[in-house]
């Protein structure tokens, strides 16, 4: 399958010779290790990321291994933390800094909207900020208006931000590699109800390069562009779709910035539908971006109007069946399948 | 101010005899720094003798009745009738009682989340029931005894964990996150700090409008290092706003100890920066939470300006329902800490006095258990709010981009019904 090819041939190795299943918080966490083996200037900033090893255990055991100096509980100050990660970036350090909920990234947002996305422009390239940003987001936990946002689209929004949303151990591992190793600020955007979904990651090291889409699933009747918590959902979607004989294509482009528009593009002009979820809110979404691009690149070969799945333009409620109601959930994808298909003549 | 003399002083001179101390001996360097910093200070055990100082902003540590529940000699008592102080202990023990109980539920996974406050009642209802029912009161996330003291019923609460049909604010926020503004109580708001600057607001509304009202912030020794409350102190001092900016000092914030949260001597001593008050209170002593809180609100309504209360007190439980403080905390450090429970400590003191009794207390408790089962099977029951309510208040009418999702989802909805 040429599809495969995309993937790293670790992965090939891996599922044929030597198949190993983790979670993605511990592919997450063998990512910090390496990369704080491997390099010095890598240091860990947080809330509660030490001794209690962080809420979803990314961190837990590192600072036994690496000790208070490069893996630090802050005070709770967000905004002031956030900083002197900048700070120490700009000297050449790898901070990465990690925001317990995405919801609270809304404190740092000076830190990296104004400081960290615009330095390097802005000094004509005298200094850079290799910084990664850790953060959580989305909902299915019941935990309502202030700890459940998909807020990727702010940080899409703002040039000078590289942004990853993986949605698999083996992306997830692969990416914060190159994130750390990446001399530009980075958005790592990891996904609460992700933590504990495991795959496959191969004992090897190997990096994955950002800008480069995965094809999940190869298929011919439909792509469906999907991201972070998305992705399962839509492959699910697609399992069911493929027992009535409906072929789908499941795109997952694990980087947003930068986007990889040319695989989507082409999976589109080859399927000739599309379909894209996101969890965040539908307006002013990162789905209507790529939909805008697809209808600059392809537009005379779509045979329906794109559509989009996304979550309700309002804030998430607490009571389960209701926050159930404001996400994309497995029938809406299957809905919005058939909507697109049915359209064709 | 405690100076950091006291961390150095010699333990020859503590009043206490070796033998009535039957905490257990532990080599845990942050144990014995906190042992000896708040409790066996030696001003703190000399306090007795000077009595209460009503000047307030004193030297010492603020406290009324000792850790084992008797009046310290020379403490003055403030007046409260005998109905009011049961009514203080009665709000104390149903806070205990709600959280051991919502807690299980939690753990049963009949609701997603929990935010207790054992240890930490005194701190919380004392502060509280110093205010008038004019002034605002600013949540955290721990106070809700402060708000059943106001008077926020049980049930409400019960519902509003649940998110269930009658929950006051249907079903949208997390548990804990309660609101009325009926009673004078703010939203709480999750982001930690975020709600210290409103205190600011609330106040100066009040001054500006000419009402003798006051506003209290409640927020953990953890949020002093965020930027709002740095900001809110400054501009509370330049504009002499009516607010009293109440710290809970748990020792934790979260996983992190108080003494790696600051390198201050004390939370209170950062007032002095900004032109406000600070005081130091024993948060476990709720009659001594009490009288410090009265005299920062009345400095308040008297246009005098802020202050800053650290109520120095301990949090027994976990963080919330999502922590688990075994990974950071050992057993010891707790069991010293329940030996100073504010409860027990109140329980004592009403006994002595001649204002209750075991039968009474006996009696309360399954009053207390009756009430709690009364609401949870009610709220249990209910279904969750309508759908349509997730579309409703997010503007004041509602856009077309929210109408045709309304109209999406009923049609999906009525097809399914189909």
């Amino acid at each position: 399958m040429s599809e495969t090819a995309r993937e790293h041939p670790a992965v090939q190795k891996a599922s044929s010779g030597n198949p190993r299943s983790i979670m993605y918080r511990e592919a997450l966490r063998e990512a910090l290790l390496e990369e704080m083996r491997r390099d010095a200037s890598v240091f860990l900033l947080g809330e509660g990321i030490a001794r209690r090893g962080g809420s979803y255990k990314v961190t837990e055991g590192l600072l036994n291994e690496f000790g208070p100096k490069r893996v630090i509980d802050t005070p709770l100050a967000e905004a002031t933390f956030t900083g002197a990660g900048v700070g120490a970036a700009l000297t050449g350090m790898r901070p990465v800094v990690e925001i317990l909920f995405i919801d609270f990234s809304m404190l740092i947002l000076d830190q990296i909207a104004n400081q960290a996305a615009k330095l390097q422009f802005m000094t004509n390239k005298q200094c850079s900020v290799p910084m990664v940003l850790r953060t959580q987001g989305g909902a299915g936990n019941g935990l309502a208006a202030q700890h459940s946002q998909s807020l990727e689209a702010i940080f899409y929004h703002i040039p000078g931000l590289h942004l990853a949303m993986p949605a698999t151990p083996y992306d997830a591992k692969g990416l914060m590699k190159s994130a750390i190793r990446s001399d530009f600020p980075v958005v790592f955007i990891e996904h609460k109800l992700l933590y504990m979904t495991e795959g496959e990651v191969p004992e090897e090291e190997y990096l994955i390069p950002f800008g480069e889409a995965s094809i999940k699933r190869p298929g011919n009747d439909l792509t469906l562009v999907a991201w972070s918590n998305m992705l399962p959902r839509s492959l699910k979607a697609a399992e069911s779709l493929a027992e009535e004989g409906i072929d789908i294509e499941v795109v997952d482009p694990r980087t947003l910035v930068p986007l990889d528009k040319k695989t989507i593009v082409d999976s589109v002009r080859k399927t000739q539908h599309l379909v894209i979820v996101q969890e965040a809110v539908r307006r002013g979404g990162v789905a209507s971006d790529i939909a805008s691009y697809v209808h600059e690149e392809a537009f005379d070969y779509l045979d329906a109007p794109i559509e989009i799945v996304a979550g309700l333009n309002t804030p998430i409620p607490y009571n389960l069946s209701l926050e159930k109601a404001c996400i994309p959930q497995e029938v809406d994808i299957i809905e919005a399948v058939r909507r697109a298909l049915a359209r064709t003549v | 101010m405690r100076g950091r003399t006291i961390l150095t002083r010699p333990k020859t001179q503590d009043p206490r005899p070796k033998t009535q101390d039957p905490r257990p001996k532990t080599q845990d360097p942050r144990l014995r720094d906190l042992e000896t910093r708040v409790f066996r200070s030696p001003k703190l055990s000399q306090f007795g003798m000077r009595g209460y100082n009503p000047s307030g902003m004193s030297e010492a540590i603020a406290g009324i009745i000792d850790e084992k529940g008797k009046v310290r000699s020379g403490a003055v008592v403030p007046e409260i009738d005998r109905d009011d102080l049961i009514r203080l202990y009665r709000a104390m023990l149903l806070n205990r009682r709600v959280d051991e109980r919502m807690l299980k539920l939690q753990r049963q996974g009949r609701i997603s989340f929990y935010v207790g406050a054992a240890g930490e009642e005194g701190a919380i209802i004392g502060s509280a029931f110093a205010m008038q029912d004019d002034d605002w009161l600013i949540p955290c996330y721990r106070e809700a005894g402060a708000a059943f003291l106001r008077g926020y019923s049980l049930k409400d609460f019960t519902n509003q964990l649940y998110g269930n049909l009658e929950d006051e604010i249907k079903g949208r926020q997390m548990p804990c996150h309660w609101a009325s503004r009926e009673l004078r109580l703010a939203s709480v708001s999750s982001p930690v700090g975020s709600q210290i600057p409103h205190a600011n607001g609330f106040g100066l509304a009040a001054k500006f409008t000419g009402r003798k009202e006051v506003a209290l912030v409640y927020f953990g020794e953890g949020a002093t290092s965020e930027g709002d409350f740095h900001v809110a102190c400054n501009i509370a001092g330049v504009f002499k706003a009516p607010v009293v900016f109440f710290c809970r000092n748990n020792q934790w914030a979260i996983s992190v100890p108080s003494e790696v949260q600051t390198a201050s001597e004390t939370y209170a001593i950062k007032a002095k920066a900004y032109g406000i008050e600070g005081v130091q209170v024993d948060g476990n002593d709720v009659l001594a939470v009490y009288q410090v809180t009265v005299e920062a609100a009345e400095r308040a309504r008297r246009g005098e300006g802020a202050t800053l209360i650290e109520a120095i007190t301990y949090r027994q439980g976990a963080h919330t329902s999502s922590d688990d403080p075994r990974a950071y905390r050992s057993d010891d450090e707790v069991a010293v800490w329940k030996k100073r429970d504010p409860i027990e400590r109140f329980r004592i003191f009403l006994v002595d006095q001649g204002y209750w009794s075991a039968a009474q207390d006996k009696k309360l408790e399954e009053e207390l258990n009756e009430e709690i089962q009364t609401a949870v099977r009610r709220a249990e029951k209910l279904g969750p709010p309508d759908i349509e309510t997730v579309f409703q208040d997010v503007f004041a009418e509602m856009p077309w981009h929210l109408r045709e999702q309304l109209d999406e989802l009923n049609e999906t909805l009525n097809s399914e019904v189909e």
